[in-house]
């Protein structure tokens, strides 16, 4: 066990353009403190996609609203950790600069997006609110630059289509109006929170394709929170995987999938209904992600795992380095990468 | 038009009369102008012409994109809904010409599972309660002395703790409200489950714990299922047979290795093609076929193949003559397209 360092959960390479660093956020409820997010560290570097992969609950979504300085406090409350943009930490900025960097330097679309853009207003005039409110465009070089948004995101008959309201648009429509929303300030980080979810198959094809060849060619780093195991796949380059608050394995996500270091990663990739599965049992995790008002001792998926030893129930384990950028939050991570584990 | 239902023979075909046979089911909901005087503008087609078969002890996946009319579907098989046109019989009897005895009867035998484990389940109603309410309704089922062992098995029998009988939903996860749901529909010993997207709104870990449960369930009591969701790896593991809708109609209909292994209609290799596989290595070599556009109002669909105007094969044909689903020459399964092929490879 010697060669392996107990680090903090993360292996920045180079230059990340935004860092978070031992991020802590409680909700205080009538029932107690939940602790959601206990200690997240990750990085993000110039044109490449994170995907932060969650169940509900795992608090994946915490984060992305810690970052966009959009949570609710209270009940919401940061006790440590730090969130780094260009090296400057956005939790201490004034609230006048932050709002400096929310949109214009980092940006976020949501999952539900009928619900998210206002139903009484064109679209065209929220595309281009920002630019008037922030940019300080006119009514009109706005709406002709909206245009060119709603071209971007390849909206048909974008002129024509300016002045509708969200429900005269299909599902996939409303959420190419939120991209380009969030698009109009040439943000330099994207935060899309399940972007894909409410959508059908092969709309959320078209989606996906549009936010990669967005991600090249304005070369933005993007966070990608989702839950489906197939989309991070496709798109992402390296994956944080996420359970009761915590980081539990952060690698490349080719390594990931061929060889989870984390029995909570093992047991989602079992848990997918695969071509060869057919007729079998479908492999579970038994039991149910934890009540973070009163997490389990230890390591907090240790009553679901099927490996789990008697340190599992009494120490925390730290992220352990396992070299390449890859960590895992198992105190037998290394055994489980030799497949020696049992 | 209608479509014979000889056609609909698919190949792996279990012995026996199928336990429902729908046939060309319509249901048009009308679009009306007026507030006083309602005039009918137009219809929204969301069912036009279905028909199939279902077996004991056997499971018809139903895929298909959001207003495909699978949903409305499976409120005609539940009678919730009047049809416009076409039958349904269940054990040789038309479902919808049923009334008194008969009916109640059917709707005993015809039971169904919801989608959304949160809002189909009254919050002010203990478990016990909630599953214990069909025996309200159909008292002969159980005698009043043993309802509450009956509602203790079934909480057995879908895994969930007898002792929890007392609670009320909000205490339980969502994986366990859906299990409360199936243990409901159970509770009158149905024939045929419909479950309309039972597992959509759960967490990977937990969706595969209620597929299991709902596979170990047909397999002890010979349940046949209706199972309707949008993804199609689940259908996939779940289901003997699968039919694929669009806009209203059946496109290809046959047993899960013919649809997903030799798709011939456009519309199923585009939606197999499109599904995200959890294997980032398979990035490099998938071939995706990008469907361009959105799916057409239902209440003005396309003259002729509904799935033209998104179909990079369409011709001419397609716009004056709708293919009917039926057996075509390159795989003996019914597909509705008059240029049925197959596509090498499909993923």
């Amino acid at each position: 066990m010697t060669d392996i360092q107990v680090q903090p959960g993360h292996v920045p390479t180079g230059h990340a353009l935004l860092e978070v660093k031992n991020l802590f956020v409680e909700f205080h409820t009538r029932d107690g403190v939940a602790r959601v997010i206990n200690g997240v560290s990750y990085h993000l570097n110039p044109g490449e996609t994170l995907a932060v992969l969650g169940e509900s609950g795992s608090g994946k979504s915490v984060t992305a609203q810690a970052i966009m300085g959009i949570l609710d406090m209270p009940p919401a409350k940061i006790p440590g950790g730090e969130i780094l943009y260009k090296g400057e930490n956005l939790l201490t900025m004034s609230e006048e600069k932050r709002r400096q960097v929310r949109g214009k330097e980092i940006s976020m679309i949501f999952q539900d997006a009928l619900s998210a853009l206002n139903p009484v207003f064109p679209v065209g005039w929220q595309i281009s609110e920002t630019l008037r409110t922030r940019a300080g465009m006119s009514k009109k070089d706005a709406l002709a630059r909206a245009v060119e948004l709603m071209d971007l995101v390849k909206i048909p008959a974008a002129k024509a289509r300016i002045k509708d309201y969200p429900h005269q648009f299909s599902g996939g429509m409303r959420q190419r109006v939120m991209i380009a929303m969030a698009l109009a300030m040439d943000p330099k980080v994207l935060i899309a929170d399940e972007p894909t979810t409410a959508l059908d198959v092969t709309v959320q094809a078209q989606i996906m394709d549009l936010l990669g060849d967005l991600r090249r060619d304005l070369n933005m780093g993007m966070i990608l929170i989702t839950h489906d195991l197939g989309v991070v796949a496709d798109v992402a380059d390296r994956i944080a995987v996420m359970y009761a608050g915590r980081i539990v394995e952060h690698a490349n996500v080719h390594e990931l999938y061929k060889h989870p270091a984390h029995p909570y990663t093992e047991g989602l990739l079992d848990s997918i209904p695969r071509l060869d599965s057919k007729g079998t049992e479908l492999a579970t995790i038994k039991g149910l992600p934890p009540n973070l008002l009163r997490p389990p001792t230890g390591c907090a998926f240790h009553p679901r795992c099927r490996y789990a030893k008697d340190v599992c129930r009494t120490d925390v384990p730290a992220s352990l380095n396992l070299g390449n950028g890859r960590t895992s939050a198992c105190h037998f991570a290394k055994e489980m990468l030799d497949g020696t584990l049992r | 038009m209608a479509h014979s239902v000889e056609n609909i023979t698919p190949a792996a075909r279990p012995a026996g009369e199928p336990i429902l046979r729908v046939e060309n089911l319509v249901k048009h909901f009308p679009i009306t102008q007026g507030i006083l005087f309602k005039k009918k503008i137009g219809a929204v087609k969301a069912v036009d012409g279905v028909s199939f078969e279902l077996h004991r002890g056997e499971t018809l996946g139903i895929v298909g994109e959001s207003g495909c009319g699978k949903s409305t579907l499976a409120k005609l098989l539940m009678r919730l809904e009047t049809p416009t046109g076409g039958r349904a019989l269940l054990n040789g009897k038309d479902i919808f010409k049923m009334g008194g005895g008969e009916l109640r009867r059917l709707r005993r035998n015809v039971q169904m599972v919801m989608q959304d484990p949160y809002t189909s389940l009254n919050p002010r109603m203990t478990v016990g309660d909630i599953i214990g309410e069909p025996y309200e309704i159909h008292s002969d089922v159980a005698p009043k002395g043993d309802r509450q062992r009956r509602v203790q098995e079934l909480l057995e029998l879908v895994g969930l703790n007898p002792e929890h009988v007392n609670r009320y939903p909000h205490q339980f996860s969502g994986g366990q409200r859906q299990r409360i749901g199936i243990a409901r529909a159970l509770a009158l010993k149905p024939e045929v489950i419909v479950c309309d997207e039972p597992v959509s709104a759960l967490d990977v870990s937990i969706q595969a714990q209620v597929i299991n449960l709902l596979e170990g369930l047909q397999r002890e009591l010979n349940l046949s299922y209706i199972f309707i969701a949008h993804d199609l790896s689940v259908v996939r593991h779940i289901s003997d047979r699968v039919g694929v809708m669009y806009l209203g109609k059946m496109v290809e209909i046959g047993s899960d290795a013919e649809i997903y292994e030799r798709p011939t209609h456009p519309y199923t290799q585009a939606l197999l093609s499109a599904v995200p596989v959890p294997d980032p290595d398979a990035r490099a070599h998938r071939d995706v076929i990008r469907l361009t556009g959105d799916v057409p109002s239902p209440a003005n669909p396309p003259s002729g193949c509904r799935f033209r105007t998104r179909c990079w094969k369409a011709q001419e044909r397609c716009s004056v003559e709708e293919p009917l689903l039926i057996r075509r020459a390159v795989d003996p399964h019914p597909s509705a397209c008059h240029f049925a092929e197959l596509r090498n490879p499909v993923a």
